[in-house]
């Protein structure tokens, strides 16, 4: 029972955190913190054969200050450190963060004196993605996981 | 023109500035002095053609087996001459006491950042260097990674890193 | 830095701008600091480290076997070329003789590898050129690649396929078939792609006379590979001192004169087209036989012969623990990788890991001469160059 039945099939009734969340999740505008290997899959998952656009999510944007979704892309140094958290800084709310492939997650199989190990240790991370580097497949999935993620957020915290 | 050759014409030009010559794998190799190196590589690239400087490296010897820590340094000076297609490896030795040796930056423009790099990795100074300073680490950065007694998991962060093991909300 | 010294200049008009190290018209973290004056690049320093992953650091705390999969990650465009020059300098310090079929599939390998990278760069540098068609051609291209590569080894990007004294596992049987679809595919790719950018009036104006060097000062720098070829200069590891079996295939080393961007494109175009000249012969050359040489004191055996026998159960688990041995000394070994001379400088001391590993990788001394290129032409233009030289930060920083 709802306003559908007074007013006809041209309404809809729902939540307005649902709505919101809804038009997020498929409205990804993402900012690239490519430096590594895994950039290479990065530039598999956004042409035309495995096609982001599906998600909503395709359009990249070069400036942080008008993205909200900040792909972490390959290895962070000790030297980059400052830069990723800057970068995140820099980017408005409501704003998630995806760590792709095992470098940026726990700094991969560099465990030595120039690599920060995990980017988590920076910035909070939402999603990770395993893999090194992780198949498009994989990205897809993941992005799947952060809509999901995104979904059920609540609005006022 | 084999190695003895070209070690015979070196010496000929230069007395007493070559220590040794060797064979190793069909890389020829020839140990100068370390006052010679600007003079011997200018030579090289004049007279010999060797246009190409491929690559400038150096290795720690520190606890090497068999070797005392007397000449703890080498530098390696890769060279390549297109005209003859012959690769030619210069080395020298460097002191602990006293981590300098020329720089042939005026030589070759790519001598510039290897420079820079072997100095970043090693702390060997190059004199007349125009810019020898940091390349890959960054400047706060304590020590030269790449010496055998820094230890390979001794980070210096630039930044304050979050402590992942606590719950965010509960903070 | 000299940033502070340049702010003062700003009295006669110039302006410090800084571009990176995550910059979106640059597809590498490099740090450039212009000088302007107006559109004109006056000075510029190029800052680099920020993929400095401590490569060399930790192949001296690793086996030999162990630093297979770390040298994927130097050149992570083409990276069985990496493997290549790693295993058979190593190889060439033990004294080991590939048999026939590994060689071959090392060679065919490697060309797939320098296609995907040239691919790879050209597909960027017209995408940051705001030519965003040839991009997904490109990379179409490139994931067929990806895939033939897949089957073969397992991995697309990262493969660790090659082991020291052969190759980890046999073609799989549909390899062959694959692979010549592929390459008939991405020539059809190529084509279009080549339609679309050789003769587009905003392509061509804004590569032709960019980023333009000297010979001299080319060789001076130390370029090699698509750079100095671009210059007229055949230099070629493959053709001047051939490893594997190069000396056997009928290919040519394309040269470009002018030593802009434009040659650097052209240059890059046809050695697609000659490395798939050489797959094709190799595929058609391929000879039966092991791929591995029969040596249990370089090359893990067959699992059979672990469990099998009580030979075969030592050796896997000396070589699994120890890995490889190689004698006391010190070798050089260079390889043509995608971008030009690839060189291995490895130390040995007599142990089962080496004393030092230097790579020379080929961009370093290219991104070394970044401020030559880009001094005195306009900032639009360092997108340009910047996209050509094909700078891999994995190599560059290790």
């Amino acid at each position: 029972m709802g306003l559908e039945t007074i007013f006809g099939k041209s309404w809809a009734t729902s939540k307005m955190e649902y709505v919101i969340n809804w038009a997020r999740k498929f409205s990804f505008f993402d900012y690239p913190f490519v430096t590594a290997c895994c950039g290479m899959e990065f530039m598999s998952t956004f042409a035309s054969t495995y096609d982001i656009a599906r998600f909503g999510a395709e359009f990249p944007r070069f400036s942080p200050r008008q993205a909200d979704v900040l792909f972490v892309v390959g290895t962070v140094n000790q030297k980059l450190a400052p830069v990723l958290r800057m970068t995140y800084e820099q980017m408005v709310e409501p704003k998630w963060v995806l760590s792709f492939g095992a470098c940026a997650t726990s700094g991969g199989f560099y465990d030595n004196y120039a690599v920060v190990d995990g980017i988590d240790k920076i910035i909070p991370v939402d999603v990770y993605i395993p893999g090194c580097p992780p198949r498009p497949k994989a990205v897809l999935d993941a992005l799947i996981k952060l809509q999901e993620h995104v979904q059920r957020e609540k609005l006022i915290k | 023109m084999k190695i003895m050759e070209l070690a015979g014409i070196i010496k000929e030009k230069f007395e007493k500035s070559i220590l040794s010559s060797s064979v190793f794998y069909d890389n020829e190799t020839i140990v100068i002095r370390k006052e010679d190196v600007f003079d011997v590589i200018k030579f090289l690239k004049d007279e010999q053609s060797f246009d190409f400087l491929m690559d400038v490296t150096a290795v720690d010897y520190k606890g090497y087996p068999d070797r005392n820590d007397e000449t703890r340094f080498e530098i390696v000076y890769n060279l390549f001459s297109y005209k003859n297609n012959k690769r030619l490896i210069i080395k020298t030795l460097v002191d602990e006491k006293d981590l300098t040796v020329n720089s042939i930056t005026s030589l070759y423009h790519s001598a510039d950042w290897h420079e820079r790099e072997v100095y970043d990795m090693f702390g060997i100074k190059f004199i007349n260097h125009p810019n020898l300073k940091r390349i890959l680490m960054y400047d706060e950065f304590v020590g030269h990674p790449l010496r055998k007694d820094y230890p390979f998991k001794k980070r210096q962060p630039r930044i304050n890193l979050r402590d992942v093991g606590k719950n965010e909300e509960e903070e | 830095m000299s940033l502070e010294n340049n702010i003062t200049k700003l009295e006669d008009g110039r302006l410090v701008l800084n571009m990176g190290p995550s910059h979106p018209a640059m597809h590498g973290i490099v740090r450039i600091i212009l000088t302007v004056e107006g559109e004109r690049v006056v000075n510029s320093e190029v800052e680099i480290g920020y993929l400095h992953r401590g490569f060399e650091k930790t192949c001296e705390n690793s086996n030999y076997n162990q630093i297979i999969p770390y040298t994927d990650r130097l050149n992570y465009v083409s990276p069985f070329i990496n493997e290549v020059g790693f295993v058979m300098a190593v190889e060439k310090m033990m004294g080991v003789e590939l048999p026939e079929r590994a060689k071959y599939i090392r060679v065919i390998m490697s060309e797939i590898s320098r296609m995907t990278d040239h691919l790879t760069c050209i597909a960027a540098n017209a995408m940051e050129l705001g030519a965003f068609t040839p991009y997904f051609y490109l990379i179409n291209a490139r994931e067929l690649l990806y895939q033939s590569g897949d089957m073969a080894s397992g991995g697309r990007v990262t493969p660790n396929y090659f082991r020291i004294g052969g190759t980890s596992f046999d073609l799989t049987p549909d390899f062959i078939e694959f692979t010549k679809n592929a390459l008939k595919k991405v020539d059809s790719y190529l084509s279009d792609t080549r339609k679309l950018l050789e003769r587009n009036r905003i392509f061509y104006d804004r590569l032709k006379d960019t980023g333009k060097i000297t010979r001299e000062d080319a060789v001076s720098y130390g370029f090699t590979g698509p750079l100095i070829r671009s210059v007229g200069i055949d230099y070629d590891v493959r053709k001047y001192s051939p490893y594997l079996v190069y000396d056997r295939f009928d290919f040519e080393i394309p040269v470009a004169d002018g030593g802009d961007n434009y040659a650097r494109f052209l240059v890059r175009m046809e050695e697609i087209n000659q490395s798939r000249k050489i797959i094709e012969q190799a595929l058609l050359q391929l000879p039966d036989g092991p791929i591995d040489v029969d040596d249990y004191s370089v090359r893990l055996p067959q699992k059979d012969e672990v469990y099998g026998s009580i030979e075969g159960l030592i050796s896997h688990f000396k070589l699994t623990f120890e890995g490889p041995k190689t004698p006391k000394g010190e070798i050089y070994f260079a390889v043509e990788g995608a971008n030009g001379e690839l060189g291995y400088y490895i130390v040995s001391d007599g142990t089962h890991k080496p004393w030092r590993v230097k790579v020379r990788p080929p961009c370093f001394p290219v991104t070394g001469a970044l401020p030559r290129l880009i001094n005195g032409g306009y900032i639009a233009d360092i997108v340009a160059t910047f996209g050509q030289i094909n700078m891999i930060g994995g190599e560059l920083e290790r």
